[in-house]
């Protein structure tokens, strides 16, 4: 459609969901784009446009919207909340002693996905190089932990029982059996805190009696773009604010199907009259499933739209640092991506 | 082999044509991707003597980026990458310090019980 004056905002500002295709995807509001439109960079008036507003926290994930930004810089903190935040996990697991069903290598892999409990920006990152096993790691890039148990014969269960909870002691090794071994200054420096998985109930394997694990582990700093394990969120999603325009009013029979058409809470029904009126009152909740399209007499009574520049982030962290905490990491490795660019820009410069 | 200081790795380069001016350099970053290159494009296109500006990932196997720049007016290419990202610092910052006052003003509403 051609940029005409009534739609110049609309283009702006609203991505259209139409039927086959979605329109206004891109940013457009460049310098020279629109004659009349001063679209130059002005912090100040990004500065008075732009609003967080916080709706959930626990300690576990938040809810908030970031209104009056960029795509590119939302994406930006969302890329860096899933690969670019450091993290602690195990990465080097010493297997001493394995006679369970589950395979080495089986086992260190389900043990580097366990998400640990510690502080990462009180740790360094391991310094590359060529290290032999067990010499390298010291008590400001490692943390070790422990895995000792071994499965028995429950000698006071009863004859006839086929329940292995009865049978068998420590047959099943759950995450709460990870036993954190200081080292050097650890046990000072940390005392107060508590090292180790963070959920206790994670199952890492079964044994049988006779079986037996003896493990040591290194945890290392690292980030999510190099393994998964790292990822210090279980998942970090934003989406637009949805917009439900009704572009003719619509009563009774034909109201009730609309507000089926939408989740629940976007449409309410309202007495005006007498007459049974749709009104939409809360579009936030609506996860623009496009049914009304299905509708043909529904089709060309709504329009659905997303707000371009305001983002309903979801972070959901995996414990080890509180979701506020992870965003304000986020924000602050791209400044420092922005910082080192710029330090390289003005040391002596070679082509 | 371990004397030679010039083996640490290349984080900015400029590639240039020959016979071009100072207006039209492609940079290429190092380990960055479309974090860092799609937030940058951003705030330098929407300088006003920004003739072109993009970016590509030459290969997804290699972590690096070829971000171009072309200006108006014989203003050398380094000027909007330089403001391009210092601005995108000031947005962080600014990005941040809200953030930091909302979460602070949420909590402390949650510490005080609606009566």
């Amino acid at each position: 459609m051609a940029a005409t004056m009534s739609n110049v905002e609309e283009i702006r500002t609203r991505v259209i969901l139409g039927e086959y295709d979605i329109k206004n995807v891109h940013t457009s509001d460049y310098p020279g784009n629109y004659p009349g439109y001063d679209d130059t960079w002005d912090m100040r008036k990004f500065q008075k446009n732009f609003r967080v507003d916080l709706v959930h926290l626990n300690e576990s994930s938040m809810e908030f919207d970031m209104v009056g930004i960029d795509a590119a810089i939302a994406n930006a903190f969302r890329r860096i909340l899933l690969a670019e935040v450091p993290t602690m996990a195990i990465e080097k697991v010493f297997i001493y002693n394995n006679t369970s069903i589950v395979q080495d290598e089986v086992l260190a892999q389900r043990l580097g996905l366990v998400p640990i409990k510690a502080d990462p920006r009180l740790f360094e990152y391991r310094s590359p190089g060529d290290e032999s096993a067990e010499e390298e790691g010291s008590e400001i890039d490692t943390i070790q932990l422990q895995l000792k148990i071994k499965c028995s014969r429950n000698p006071r269960a009863s004859k006839d029982s086929a329940d292995p909870r009865e049978l068998y002691l420590n047959h099943m090794v759950y995450s709460s059996d990870i036993k954190w071994v200081p080292i050097g200054n650890q046990a000072d420096v940390f005392a107060d805190s508590v090292i180790g998985p963070v959920h206790d109930d994670i199952l890492i394997a079964q044994l049988r009696p006779g079986h037996e694990l003896d493990i040591v582990m290194h945890c290392v700093k690292g980030l999510g773009q190099d393994h998964a394990k790292f990822s210090p969120v279980a998942t970090a999603s934003y989406r637009l604010l949805p917009e439900i325009t009704l572009l003719e009013p619509v009563e009774g029979e034909m109201a009730e199907r609309l507000k089926r058409c939408f989740s629940r809470g976007v449409i309410d029904i309202q007495d005006v009259d007498g007459r049974k009126v749709a009104k939409v009152v809360n579009s936030r909740l609506d996860t623009c499933s496009r049914e009304f399209l299905r509708h043909d007499d529904l089709k060309n009574v709504v329009k659905l739209g997303r707000l371009r520049d305001h983002f309903i982030f979801t972070v959901e962290s995996t414990g080890i640092l509180p979701p506020d905490v992870l965003v304000t990491e986020a924000i602050k490795v791209l400044m420092v991506k922005c910082q080192r660019f710029l330090s390289e820009l003005d040391s002596p410069e070679l082509e | 082999s371990m004397a030679v200081e010039s083996e640490k790795k290349p984080v900015l380069e400029m590639v240039q044509a020959d016979g071009a001016d100072e207006g039209c350099v492609t940079f290429v970053l190092h380990d960055e991707d479309h974090t860092l290159g799609n937030s940058l494009r951003y705030m330098i296109m929407k300088t006003v003597d920004v003739d072109f500006c993009g970016y590509t990932i030459t290969h997804p196997s290699e972590s690096k980026i070829n971000f171009r720049i072309q200006t108006r007016g014989g203003i050398p290419a380094t000027e909007p990458l330089r403001r391009g990202l210092n601005e995108l610092s000031d947005v962080c910052q600014h990005v941040l310090n809200t953030f930091q006052a909302r979460v602070e003003e949420f909590k402390e509403r949650q510490e005080q019980p609606m009566e």
